[in-house]
């Protein structure tokens, strides 16, 4: 009885916990403008689409990896498949569930988006430290 | 660690750092206990379960101090401190009457009911601590970074060990789910650590905005 009480507090506190963490570390990446480079290559202007999405994660994977941005962008790509499901059930039944969920995937592809911008200049260092070399 | 002295941070936030100074300690030592005495020892299990206990009364101080951060303003440092202290010894006591039928096994079940209840103690601690950003309108991007994924991590481990209290059964599970847990809040922190500068701020308000 206990463990079941706690259980459901814990799960409940972790979802507000995980949801309110991933809007932190896009609250903050919503912040950076994207170069034109960028901007060009994921067809994103000012606002993204939650469909691009996946293509700009796809891009994101063709950069070599760095180890600090792994843990946001996993983060995100979970958060994303929360508000895809709620997207695809809650959402119809509820006009302003879907236009918040509509925004906030839009506002992970932005995410995503300024991680493949820090990869790119992160390849662009090394490739110019290598030439230096 | 190494991010936070790379940005200078390492003093101010001194006890997130020691936590993690003693995370590596404690998961080189169990890799050496692990490496001599091997996985199904009783030495391996012991020590597994004290250290546990120990990082988790240091996760617990790490808090603490993050509390003392989120309430600096009104100057009640000494309070928080006492506070603390007084909790965790009354969730040792709690532990103690719960487990001290079982003498022969008191030691070991002392510490696993000690840990368990301090990660309950915890989440609802954080929990306590992040009605208080929202009311104290705490702006600073990297505290409220930390104190959620504190969040994410307390509500994990109360949640893992709640399952394994309902499903016994599925022990091997519940007791290989800390392993990948415990590489959150480290990576978490690295992140906050490098990316989100002391000066940044957010308004927490926004992150809780439900649609309507």
């Amino acid at each position: 009885m206990m463990a079941g009480i706690i259980l459901v507090c814990s799960v409940v506190l972790f979802l507000q916990f995980f949801v309110f963490y991933c809007r932190s570390l896009i609250a903050v990446s919503a912040k950076q403008a994207l170069s034109p480079e960028v901007q060009e290559v994921t067809g994103i202007q000012r606002t993204a689409s939650g469909d691009d999405f996946q293509r700009v994660m796809q891009l994101l994977q063709l950069c070599p990896e760095r180890r600090e941005d792994r843990n946001g962008i996993q983060a995100i790509g979970v958060y994303f498949g929360l508000l895809n499901f709620l997207h695809a059930t809650l959402a119809r039944l509820v006009p302003s569930m879907h236009s918040w969920t509509e925004l906030e995937r839009g506002q992970c592809t932005y995410f995503a988006a300024v991680a493949l911008e820090r990869r790119i200049s992160f390849s662009r260092d090394m490739l110019a430290r290598q030439m230096d070399a | 660690m190494v991010c936070a002295l790379k940005r200078g941070a390492f003093r101010r936030y001194l006890p997130l750092n020691l936590w993690m100074i003693l995370e590596l300690l404690s998961g080189v030592s169990r890799f050496y206990v692990l490496h001599s005495f091997g996985f199904e020892s009783r030495e391996y299990a012991y020590f597994y379960y004290y250290s546990e206990a120990l990082t988790t009364i240091g996760l617990y101080f790490a808090l603490s101090s993050l509390y003392a951060h989120v309430l600096e303003e009104l100057k009640v440092e000494s309070y928080v401190r006492m506070a603390a202290v007084l909790l965790l010894a009354g969730t040792a006591i709690f532990s103690y009457l719960i487990v001290r039928q079982s003498a022969h096994l008191m030691s070991t079940r002392f510490v696993v009911e000690m840990s368990q209840n301090l990660y309950f103690v915890g989440l609802v601690l954080t929990y306590v601590l992040w009605g208080a950003i929202l009311k104290l309108r705490e702006t600073r991007t990297r505290l409220i970074q930390f104190v959620l994924s504190l969040g994410v991590l307390f509500s994990l481990f109360a949640a893992n060990y709640a399952m394994r209290n309902l499903y016994p059964d599925l022990r091997w599970l519940w007791g290989s789910l800390p392993q990948l847990f415990d590489c959150f809040l480290p990576l978490a922190w690295c992140y906050t650590f490098l990316r989100i500068p002391e000066e940044a701020r957010i308004t927490p308000a926004r992150l809780a905005v439900a649609p309507r």
